[in-house]
């Protein structure tokens, strides 16, 4: 494959894990000063911050990779809604604390698999970035893992709010795993990996928690697709009206 | 300008290192940190590699304007700060000295070979900064800082954190 072929490619890779990271960094940052309690308050900030230090990474090598003169900063701040690919189950709103809770579970346990996979990546700034993020984002999957069991199995109520959540987010889930021809590309190159191998070492893990946390995964669930390509939920536009206001309304301001 | 004759020697630009405080936990160096991983230099200029401890730690920005400030002090004028991501940085590399300087700040040093990978583990036995009590339990995985967990002492009753092996 020529250079630029390739280049293309992980530069597509890049910013899909980029967008993933931020678009979950900036929804759990918002929980910042109103989670249930401290710890969680603390626990959920400095997941968030773990987040766009990622985001940072991965999107400072997509625009290394696009070679258009573009910052992380820029990717971030002054795309529009179309141009983001990352995954359905991200954009989903906080709700409340189960459903925060759920979606980063189920995101943890593709995260860490996909970052693990990606330490023997062929492209070495790929892997690099996989092997600092991987430490940080086996805390999430850990911590995530223990909440949702702890509270899957724990009063009536939450219990419910856990199986609801659970409910409203496992059709975002299979996007995740689902390779379009981007990805079928990158696993030939060995730049990322097989999502169908990825896709079987997740249903492991997540079936056994969701098993110990009395949770039930629903049947026949309908996937929703359209992250990867640039096609997102209405909530979505909101999200970057938000984010993005700042540098939208003042461009290049700093602190 | 300076001569030559004038310039730091590596060995003394690792010494000055020792001098730089890690903003969050001043009370150990960036070298006992163990984010210094080079200290390079080409004619007049000299390169500092330094890798980041968590991807979002905001003390990182710091850190490099702090170790640029404090070779500028003592006449290096050109300082170059490269930020290398691998190896990834683990709290291996935390020196004994700056385990022993985070025991007596009341902060629980890294418990090397716990167990990190995937989930349900159970949290490493920590003990007590204050008084040395194996006797402890955690009340967070995280805690006022990424790098840190919150643990809480069940016999002098003081909670304490616990520097995450990493
Ligand atoms: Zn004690």
């Amino acid at each position: 494959m020529p250079k630029a072929a390739k280049d293309n490619l992980a530069m597509e890779f890049s910013l899909r894990m980029g967008d993933n990271c931020l678009i979950l960094g900036q929804q759990v940052a918002a929980w910042c000063g109103h989670a249930p309690v401290l710890e969680e308050d603390i626990a959920l900030a400095n997941t968030a911050l773990d987040l766009i230090g990622q985001t940072k990474f991965w999107l400072g090598l997509a625009a290394e990779l696009e070679g258009e003169g573009r910052s992380a900063d820029d990717l971030a701040f002054l795309r529009d809604v179309r141009a983001f690919r990352n995954g359905l189950l991200v954009e989903q709103p906080n709700g409340d604390f189960g459903q925060t809770l759920m979606r980063q579970f189920l995101f943890d346990a593709w995260h860490y698999l996909v970052l693990t996979a990606l330490l023997s990546s062929t492209e070495k700034r790929i892997a690099e970035i996989a092997e600092k993020a991987v430490k940080e984002v086996t805390y999430h999957l850990e911590r995530s893992s223990d909440l949702v069991i702890r509270l899957g199995d724990g009063s009536a109520e939450s219990h419910a709010r856990m199986q609801t959540a659970l409910d409203d987010l496992w059709r975002f889930t299979g996007e995740l795993m689902t390779p379009d021809s981007v990805d079928e590309a990158l696993a030939e190159i060995g730049v990322a990996p097989d999502l169908g191998r990825i896709e079987k070492q997740w249903a492991e893990h997540v079936r056994a928690v969701l098993q110990e946390a009395t949770l039930t995964i629903p049947e026949g669930a309908y996937m929703q697709q359209g992250g990867k390509a640039g096609l997102h939920s209405e909530a979505f536009g909101h999200l970057l009206a938000d984010m993005q206001f700042l540098q939208r309304a003042y461009p290049g301001a700093t602190w | 300008m300076h001569a030559v004759s004038e310039q730091l020697t590596i060995d003394e630009i690792w010494s000055l290192l020792e001098s730089v405080p890690d903003p969050e936990i001043p009370v150990i160096s960036v070298v006992d940190l163990g984010i210094v991983r080079d200290v390079s230099r080409k004619g007049d200029e000299v390169t500092v590699t330094v890798t980041p401890t968590y991807s979002g730690c905001p003390a990182t920005a710091v850190i490099a304007m702090e170790i640029e400030e404090a070779l500028r002090r003592k006449g290096a004028d050109r300082v170059r700060i490269e930020m290398q991501l691998s190896p990834a940085w683990t709290t291996q590399w935390i020196t004994k000295q700056g385990r022993e300087k985070l025991r007596a700040y009341g902060i629980a040093p890294p418990v090397e070979g716990a167990p990190c990978a995937g989930a349900l583990k159970a949290p490493p036995v920590v003990a007590c900064p204050r008084c040395a009590s194996d006797n402890t339990e955690r009340v967070s995985q995280f805690g006022s800082t990424p790098c840190k967990a919150h643990y809480r002492c069940k016999d002098c009753l003081e909670p304490f954190d616990y520097f995450k092996s990493f």
